[in-house]
């Protein structure tokens, strides 16, 4: 069983491990690995897979919670949201194929979190999508990437009925080189069709569902090829996953329906290394062993070695672990909804993953050797000598009159509306959509009591470029003023932690300050870590991304009809600012509209105060004392009041309190309510509703029309 | 008064047409591979992707076992609906006139759109005024209505144009603006929006319950007569 | 028996596509290039030839909206027979 591309002792290094890694494997297995085995343990034991850098870091997060059912380590975190339901939720990143493909990078990215979530036994009922770019206007292939992915995340959520309910999109020159595809998925399911994915039972099958298994991603794995490829057999080894939502339609119906009548012991998506990961995990969770016969296996080609079915990420297939009296029951539901559905192994009692082929053993490895024993380093994090990143275009000069910068802000890319994205998705198949985007802070889903569930995707980089400690906490705050705002209170969190080379001193410190943020504002606001993702390396000769933690955040509320909106309801209604809002500059959207690198302190943030601003929020938007209610964030108060008018369609007169800068930020502290002048009682006043302008108070005075033209032109010819 | 909502593979807004179906009268699903409506009084081919869109919009889904039971039932004067995706199934079985073809952006558009209303009589609309305005949501590539210009003259004189979409709303440059059509026995009805998006003031909007409730009216009528 | 069969959207409907694609070439360089269609290729193993046509009026294309072309039919390679 030896190779015939390399030598042995090459064999390790081609496939991405390192001599200390191969050695612990030596040490570990008391043998050296075959061929099989070897890809197998270099896909376990990668980045990606074995979480190397990140594993000991992200222990750090609070992951307790009195509304937790499930937490991370399975397939999708899971919270209780009442009668009797439960809510699934995770994001995942799916960087790196998108910028070699961005609509299938995107669209198979989609595919994975669905598959995520009803891996668990929740039924997908939203998406959203936090996406990175290059400035679109500098840069064709960002323009590409953009249209393209978003087209992508279209085309796999429409086709597959689930709505796109919200999301966030940021261009900075930071992700030319490397875009960012964060997808998030909630799911629902009753409380007891949850699974989880260990197996177990000595003696049960496991069953392998979906499509055929074909060379999709084999990529690095190739040198173990036993035959050279000759020119032309480059399109057999497809690099490129392609996605098919309408296989994965069936599959979820399927898989529902198979819980549903309690025919599964436990579930798994294959993913990122395909078998061998879903494999390794259902039996290192289970305790147990795991015994597959290669030869079962439906193939799309026909010659497929081992060790290529063993590593393929074909789309859209499932593992599953049934008692050997449900599996006639289980094949003929997966008959009728047209799935797939073969018998690949069984679990045995000991811990090794053994894989058959043609009669012979061709892996037998440790489960613990493919999970446990995979390395965990240390990062090595030091703060960096000077700035990472250099100075924006400038845009303004700093001698604009207020109304123009404004003007100016609302059509950046980064604050200009999404509607030509979001007319892309469909938000609201499967009627439960009771705010779609655009209509307030946080997308809300109606549950089937009358109360409702709210969500949010927030991150800025460029904030967190200035100041990872505090700039991480920030997106959790901000996402949680979002859940506050619509009337929502959390329950839990998701994050996807997107940094570059994390072997770089820099990195390294980026990655832990920005956790030791995240860790404290989801301690300060009692919110847990449900699970998540990390992708790492996402870096260009000309250095890293800036450090972009993405935080997902699922909220409560207890009446569908009560959900907040963020634009101005009423003319005559009053105005309040509310909130510990001691903005700054640093970091602000203005701060790289005039041109200036990110660097500074950003405003420390109390968490006190800003637990009770968001109970007193969240409250008075529940009870309908405020008939609107915006958190402000990027841009500032000038912005969030804009925001306000051009959403309601109705102006307003602002005095802002003394000495506040309109453009400073300080995101998840600040919010923009109003409502009747008695419901606002107590609360600083700062105008009303009415008119056809926003007109702050020795500041500016521009025609609402004149805001929704700027802020309507920004995105549009690019998407 | 019961309707039934077809189910293919891939189909995504059945759940929603029954849903919606439900406030006006009872609600069933039918499977694609049975051979049984159930008794129904009127057939609703709802939205979504069936068979994947694959090859054409509905090519695959018209010639699903059920359908044979569906073009019987709608030669017989049953009353038929077809949503979005319904009204693709619907028209490549020759059961309405036209085709629908890839919207002239080229991409899927989501739109809360207005639509007026042609004609006020009939089993679809009758319980709407004619002028009236319907604010009903889209959300579709392949959407736009066409048929050769002969046809569509034919179309309009024989009354057979039940929507517009109203000045400035057309969102995928259907023909003549047109939004849904019946054919010429006025039994079997097609629009590109989705009335079942349309059922709740809390989603938006409830102007598409009107559409239930005109079939509802009519079976009802048939009944007592 | 091999054959292909070439889809292509009726004369006289509006083909986006086609023009889309007619639109981005110069874009990229490409002058001179006008009338472009998009269309689809079918391609399939068959043991009667003679049944085609009526393949194509069926199911493989819509007649209202597509012309099509039976544009080669072959014999079979020897190892794919």
């Amino acid at each position: 069983m030896s190779s015939s591309a390399s030598s042995l002792e090459e064999r390790h290094r081609q496939l991405g491990l390192t001599d200390g890694e191969y050695a612990r494997i030596l040490e570990r297995l008391g043998r050296t690995p075959g061929d099989v085995e070897l890809a197998m343990l270099s896909l376990m034991w990668s980045e990606h897979c074995g979480y190397k850098h990140s594993r000991r870091l992200l222990r750090r997060l609070p992951t307790e919670g009195r509304h937790l059912l499930l937490g991370p380590g399975e397939n999708a975190g899971a919270v209780d949201v009442g009668g009797g339901l439960a809510v699934a939720f995770k994001v995942e990143s799916h960087n790196h194929p998108s910028a070699v493909e961005p609509f299938q990078g995107a669209a198979t990215g989609v595919g994975g979190i669905l598959r995520d979530v009803f891996a668990v036994g929740a039924r997908p009922i939203a998406v959203l999508d936090s996406l990175r770019f290059g400035e679109p206007g500098a840069s064709e292939r960002s323009r590409y990437l953009l249209e393209r992915a978003v087209a992508g995340i279209g085309f796999y959520g429409n086709s597959i009925g689930v709505p796109t309910v919200g999301g966030e999109i940021y261009f900075e020159d930071s992700y030319e080189a490397n875009c960012l595809i964060n997808a998030m998925c909630l799911g629902l399911a009753p409380h007891s069709r949850l699974i989880r994915s260990a197996a177990a039972g000595a003696g049960n099958v496991v069953v392998l569902l979906g499509a055929l298994t074909g060379r999709d991603g084999i990529g690095g794995a190739s040198v173990l090829a036993s035959a050279e490829l000759g020119e032309g057999d480059e399109a057999k080894r497809p690099s490129v996953q392609i996605g098919d939502p309408f296989t994965e339609k069936k599959l979820l119906e399927c898989c529902l329906e198979l819980l549903d009548r309690e025919l599964l012991v436990s579930l798994q998506d294959l993913g990122a290394a395909g078998l061998t990961s879903a494999a390794s995990e259902m039996a290192g969770r289970g305790g147990v062993g795991i015994t597959l016969d290669l030869c079962q296996i439906p193939l799309r080609e026909a010659d497929m070695e081992p060790f290529e079915i063993m590593v393929s990420e074909s789309q859209e297939r499932m593992l599953c672990v049934a008692r050997p009296e449900c599996v006639g029951a289980l094949l003929d539901v997966c008959e009728r909804w047209e799935v797939l559905a073969t018998t690949i192994g069984c679990v045995t009692e000991g811990d090794s993953l053994t894989v058959l082929h043609r009669g012979m053993a061709v892996a037998e490895l440790p489960v613990s050797v493919l999970i446990d024993d995979c390395p965990a380093y240390d990062l090595q994090p030091e703060p960096p000598s000077s700035d990472l990143y250099g100075s924006p275009a400038a845009v303004l000069n700093g001698d604009e009159p207020a109304g123009e910068v404004l003007l100016a802000l609302l059509g950046s890319g980064n604050l200009a509306s999404r509607r030509p994205v979001f007319e892309q998705y469909d938000p609201i198949v499967q009627s439960r959509t009771v705010r779609r985007p655009d209509e307030a802070d946080a997308a809300v889903l109606s549950l089937p009591d009358g109360s409702a569930i709210a969500v949010s995707i927030d991150g800025n980089g460029r904030r967190v470029a200035c100041d990872p400690l505090r700039g991480a906490a920030e997106a959790v705050y901000e996402c949680a003023a979002n859940l506050a705002c619509v009337g929502a209170e959390p329950l839990g969190l998701t994050n996807c932690l997107n940094f570059g080379n994390p072997e770089k001193p820099h990195v390294a410190w980026q990655l832990v300050q920005a956790v030791e943020g995240l860790a404290g504002a989801c301690e300060a606001l009692d919110v847990p870590v449900v699970g998540g993702n990390v992708s790492l390396y996402n870096e260009a000769p000309s250095g890293p991304i800036f450090p972009t933690p993405v935080v997902g955040m699922v909220g409560k509320l207890p009446s569908a009809g009560r959900a907040g909106r963020l634009g101005f309801a009423q003319a005559g209604d009053s105005i309040a600012l509310v909130g510990p809002f001691s903005p700054s500059p640093v970091g602000s959207e203005l701060s790289k509209l005039l041109g200036r690198p990110p660097v500074g302190a950003l405003p420390e943030a109390d968490p006190g105060a800003i637990r009770v601003v968001l109970e007193a929020v969240r409250a008075r938007v529940r009870s309908g004392a405020f008939r609107s209610a915006h958190d402000i964030a990027e841009g500032g108060a000038a912005v969030a009041l804009a925001e306000c008018c051009i959403a309601g369609g109705l102006g307003a007169s602002v005095r802002l309190p003394l000495g506040l800068d309109p453009f400073a930020e300080a995101p998840g502290r600040g919010f923009i309510v109003s409502g009747s002048r008695e419901a606002l009682a107590g609360l600083v006043i700062i105008g009303e509703v009415g008119g056809d302008g926003l007109r702050i108070d020795g500041l500016l005075e521009v025609a609402v029309s004149a805001l929704r033209a700027a802020r309507d032109g920004g995105l549009s010819g690019w998407v | 008064m019961k309707f039934g909502i077809v189910r293919f593979p891939g189909s995504c807004d059945d759940i929603d047409a029954l849903q919606a179906a439900a406030r006006v009268g009872d609600a069933v699903l039918l499977w694609h591979a049975d051979h049984d409506l159930q008794g129904v009084d009127a057939v609703i081919v709802p939205g979504g992707f069936s068979y994947g869109d694959y090859l054409r919009a509905g090519a695959i889904a018209r010639f699903a076992p059920v359908m044979a039971e569906v073009e019987e039932f709608a030669r017989a004067g049953g009353l038929v609906l077809g949503i979005c995706n319904g009204f693709q199934v619907l028209c490549e079985a020759g059961l309405l006139p036209g085709a629908l073809l890839p919207n002239l952006s080229l991409k899927f558009v989501f739109r809360q759109v207005e639509l007026s209303v042609v004609r006020a009589d009939g089993p679809f609309t009758g319980a709407c005024a004619a002028g009236d305005r319907l604010s009903i949501p889209v959300k579709h590539t392949t959407g736009r209505f066409y048929a050769p210009e002969l046809e569509l003259d034919r179309l309009e004189d024989g009354g057979q144009v039940l929507l517009l979409y109203a000045p400035g709303h057309n969102p995928n440059g259907s023909r003549r603006d047109i939004a849904g059509v019946c054919n010429e026995a006025g039994n079997v009805f097609g629009l590109m929006p989705h009335p079942e998006h349309a059922v709740d003031l809390l989603a938006g909007s409830a102007d598409g319950l009107k559409i239930f409730e005109s079939m509802r009216a009519h079976v009802e009528q048939r009944v007592l007569a | 028996m091999r054959a292909r069969v070439l889809v292509r959207p009726k004369a006289g409907i509006l083909d986006p596509q086609g023009q889309a694609v007619e639109r981005a070439l110069p874009a990229l360089g490409f002058a001179g290039v006008r009338n472009v269609h998009v269309g689809r290729l079918i391609e399939l193993d068959v043991d009667d030839p003679a049944r085609l046509p009526e393949m194509c009026e069926r199911l493989l294309t819509n007649p209202l909206i597509e012309d099509w072309e039976i544009e080669e039919v072959s014999e079979l390679e020897g190892a794919e027979r």
